[in-house]
């Protein structure tokens, strides 16, 4: 593991500037959605930010008076990166709103088919969406071939790459700059007449992450395949219903035979590449696990035995308050309320959000004061981060064995101490860990999946009937965090339904108190090298993943209000 | 084979020659490519014209109000895969959801490829309510930029049902007046690419014909009424169904768990739209590797069509468990 461990070189920090003046970044590319971040930087370092989503849609007011089966299609079109998690959400709020029992067999489905997501997510999060904060594409031009070999075969015994390989991705990419179409690395924050400073991998480690940038372009069409097989495809999958799942076809031993040839493919991916790769970048970019964190967590856990026990969840769900992994706390929905005062929306009232009043009142795109389209959620008046981050916080503070074995491996690997997870480093390295943990075991969902139809127990579907009034709740904890949707039935036509999503937790805006949101937070004292190419910015926003779209509170167009929700 | 041509320079063909690819081996790649979009062998000579074009097309990439799943399914296009085909057949130089450059420095990506001719894609309706104010990218509404960006293209490929319809947000009562682009840009030459979101392949074949169309002066390809290429959206679904035979013969599922779902029989009762939606899922089907054919499709799944790919699908489709009236 040399290319992970980079004290031959001498360590190297992002460079200071003596900037001081605005920087705002808007679009925010790379994510989901649209984003503007809106910064104020003084002497090298931000001493202010608004996080600002620029969308509003409104698919909660859409599903009033409509067909409770019909929410998960709706609902799933809210996101077409995180697909298949609000489908998933909205399927089991309507389970458990006309209190369905799914079959066993329908339950490790949804799970085998959302770890899929995750692998998927995660992957391409980490080449697609995050690499290029990190990786100097131009400067890999500059490297030895036969050195990019030796480096990346030295972080996994199962590499076999060759110069020759290395050789075939600069000439790719010489010819694509000698074209002068840049295409989609037009104006890359690396690229410019002066070197970005911000960027310090070594040549051979940029030409290593560009080759395997492209090859991951390749290997997120199998691990989307995989998720097809049981999903029917991907983006946005077609198979769940209320009270189970409908693909008798997938339990066909070719089926299940060509859904693990892929996923183990996948997995191999992930433990040689993925995970090699992102320690080896970290590495390089240590300084960043002092450089972004927040302070409280929350996830609901995922992957579940039994549907209607959130403790039965392989991911335990669970709060952890001020950094302090010493106690966890279980999840209340009763404390979450949802803040406007910093919104484009009348009022400065927080309430539940199943008892808030929602009125839009756009003000400006530069109005200091309501700044988004998003609410600001915060649980017991505090905003808390969920994702991957939290998710695997809870876990090694819960003791959850396999989570704790990959936080100490990587931990190690690092030779950095827990307290590094506090960072934008750590929440891209803990989406690495999450990845690996499941990736590790999603053997045992589908083992049990075929152990149960070898043994006659081919059910998928529990019959049911439509209540005249129901409610219900779905969670899930998605790639990017804590998800939920609620879901009120009356005549047997939805009345009501709301989505509390990840993104409004992780990237909203100031609340009532004035506190930070998350992305806010975490963006406070970052340095700025270039105001020109603040790839810093980009740094921390992308390590939250952000999804904006899903992210946009809705309103009423008619009479500006939501419904009221009984609190659980 | 991998093939990897364009670059921006002239003399193609001679590079490929250069690098052992015979001119053979280079248009069995097409024919790959013209099969996997169901365009025939004929279709190959087009796409060798549009590949070895002496200039990269641009292609600029616009997201309105949408859910990216559109971008993601280009994403797992495997014929070409998609670094084939953004780095070598077009030049994509504006497009949120993978380019490198973010903010300004984006913005000015945008208008510096408006200065050459371009194509344009546009993923996402367009709000229209209180002047576009509820979407914005770069502080100008969406409207705003598809104003500044479509009347100027070759032409405009509104891909998935957003762009071509509206889409979910246009769904009644469409709260922030979202429409298709064809609607709000009547005298653009738009080509409709629905589906929620399409197969990729319906876009691939869409991108190489238009660049066969403003490259090479051919005709546009054949659109039916909606504006939609016939080559894809020619059949509805339940002509080309592998469950056709037992609609034909009464054999319907009834339920989810009926022993006649198990079986594999007819959806329709169960809701199935396959009917009444133009589109190429049972032959194309989703995420492809290398030759092209997808692994699965909702009916194969065992779930009933939801007509993602007819305008306004989401009213006139739904109740989508439910017989169509």
């Amino acid at each position: 593991m040399s290319g992970s461990k980079p004290q031959a070189a001498p360590v190297k920090v992002t460079p200071k500037s003596t900037y001081s003046g605005p920087v705002i970044v808007d679009p925010v590319t790379r994510i989901e959605g649209h984003l503007r971040i809106d910064a104020t930087v003084e002497n090298g370092k931000i001493v202010d930010v608004r996080s600002s989503s620029q969308l509003f849609r409104g698919l909660e007011i859409i599903l009033k008076g409509r067909d409770p089966r019909d929410a998960q299609h709706f609902t799933q079109r809210a996101c077409g990166v995180c697909t298949y998690v609000h489908a998933l959400a909205s399927t089991r709020a309507v389970d458990n709103a006309v209190k369905v029992k799914i079959p066993k067999n329908a339950t490790l489905m949804r799970n085998l088919v959302m770890g899929s997501q995750f692998l998927h997510d995660h992957i391409v999060h980490f080449y697609h969406l995050h690499a290029l904060d990190w990786v100097n594409v131009a400067n890999a031009l500059k490297a030895d071939p036969a050195k990019t070999a030796a480096l990346s075969n030295s972080l996994s015994p199962n590499r076999k790459e060759t110069a020759a390989q290395f050789k075939a991705v600069q000439d790719k990419v010489g010819a694509l700059i000698a074209s002068g179409k840049l295409g989609i690395f037009t104006n890359a924050y690396f690229l410019g007449a002066k070197k970005n400073e911000a960027y310090y991998l070594p040549a051979e480690a940029d030409l290593m992450a560009t080759k395997h940038y492209l090859d991951a372009l390749h290997m997120q069409v199998k691990a989307a395949r995989a998720m097809a097989i049981f999903g029917a495809k991907n983006p946005h999958t077609q198979f769940t219903v209320v009270g189970g799942v409908t693909n008798y076809d997938a339990l066909k031993p070719e089926r299940i035979a060509e859904y693990k040839a892929l996923t183990d493919e996948v997995i191999g991916f992930i433990k040689d590449f993925y995970i090699p790769d992102l320690l080896a970048v970290a590495g390089f970019y240590k300084d960043w696990a002092s450089i972004g964190g927040t302070t409280n967590f929350m996830s609901f856990g995922e992957f579940p035995t039994d549907e209607y026990n959130l403790d039965s969840r392989f991911f335990q769900p669970g709060i952890i308050m001020k950094r302090n992994i010493k106690k966890v706390d279980a999840v209340d929905p009763s404390l979450i309320q949802e803040h406007v005062k910093h919104s484009w929306y009348v009022g400065d009232q927080a309430h539940h959000p199943y008892q808030g009043v929602t009125e839009p009142k756009y003000t400006d795109l530069n109005d200091k004061d309501r700044y988004s389209w998003m609410k600001a959620p915060r649980y017991n008046g505090e905003a808390m981060e969920t994702g991957p981050l939290a998710t695997v916080l809870v876990a090694y503070a819960k003791g959850h064995k396999p989570t704790v074995d990959a936080v100490n491996f990587v931990l190690a690997k690092l030779g950095v101490g827990a307290d590094a997870l506090f960072s934008t480093l750590g929440r891209t390295a803990a989406r690495g860990i999450e990845t690996l943990v499941i990736a590790n075991q999603m053997q045992t969902w589908l083992d049990a999946l075929v152990g149960n139809v070898k043994g006659g127990d081919s059910e998928l579907y529990t019959p049911w009937k439509m209540p005249d009034e129901a409610e219900g709740v779905g969670f899930v904890q998605a790639p990017r965090g804590a998800l939920s949707h609620w879901i009120k039935i009356k005549k047997g036509k939805i009345e009501n339904f709301q989505l509390v999503v990840p993104s409004t937790w992780s990237l909203g805006p100031r609340c009532a108190a004035g506190k930070l949101g998350p992305v806010e937070e975490a963006l406070m004292g970052t340095p700025i090298f270039d105001p020109e190419r603040p790839v810093e910015i980009l740094r921390t926003v992308h390590s939250f993943d952000p999804c904006i779209a899903c992210g946009v509170h809705v309103l009423d167009a008619k009479t500006g209000k939501t419904a009221s929700f009984k609190v659980l | 084979m991998k093939v990897s041509v364009g670059h921006g320079l002239a003399g193609a063909e001679k590079r490929l020659e250069e690098r052992g690819i015979s001119r053979r081996d280079f248009m069995k790649f097409c024919g790959t490519i013209a099969a996997a979009m169901g365009m025939g062998p004929a279709f190959a000579p087009q796409i060798a014209a549009a590949l070895t074009a002496d200039n990269r097309p641009s292609v600029i990439w616009l997201h309105n109000a949408e859910c990216t799943g559109c971008s993601e399914s280009i994403l797992r296009t495997a014929a070409p895969y998609i670094d084939a085909l953004i780095l070598d057949v077009i030049s994509l130089e504006y497009q949120e959801t993978i380019m490198a450059a973010a903010g300004e420095m984006a913005e000015k990506a945008l208008h510096d490829a408006m200065k050459k001719p371009y194509l344009c894609v546009v993923e996402g309706a367009i709000p229209m309510k209180d002047g576009g104010i509820y979407g914005k990218v770069g502080g100008h509404t969406m409207l705003d930029i598809c104003k500044k960006v479509i009347p100027g293209a070759l032409a405009t490929i509104a891909y998935g049902t957003c762009a071509t319809y509206g889409g979910v947000q246009a769904a009644k009562p469409n709260p922030t007046d979202a429409k298709g682009v064809s609607d709000v840009f009547p005298k653009a030459t738009v080509i409709n690419v629905p589906g929620c979101p399409p197969n990729p392949a319906n876009l691939v074949g869409t991108v190489l014909a238009a660049i066969d169309t403003v490259v090479n002066k051919k005709p546009l390809p054949k659109l039916d009424d909606l504006k939609r290429p016939l080559a894809f959206f020619g059949e509805t679904v339940h002509d080309k169904c592998e469950r056709l035979p037992h609609f034909e013969k009464d054999e319907f599922a009834p339920s989810f768990n009926s022993a006649e779902a198990k079986k594999g029989w007819c959806l329709y009762k169960l809701g199935c739209k396959g009917p009444y939606t133009y589109n190429n899922c049972p032959t194309k089907k989703f995420n492809p590797l290398d030759k092209g054919v997808g692994v699965n499709w909702p009916v194969q799944a065992g779930h009933p069509c939801i007509g993602c790919s007819e305008p306004m699908f989401w009213d006139t489709m739904s109740p989508f468990y439910e017989e169509q009236k």
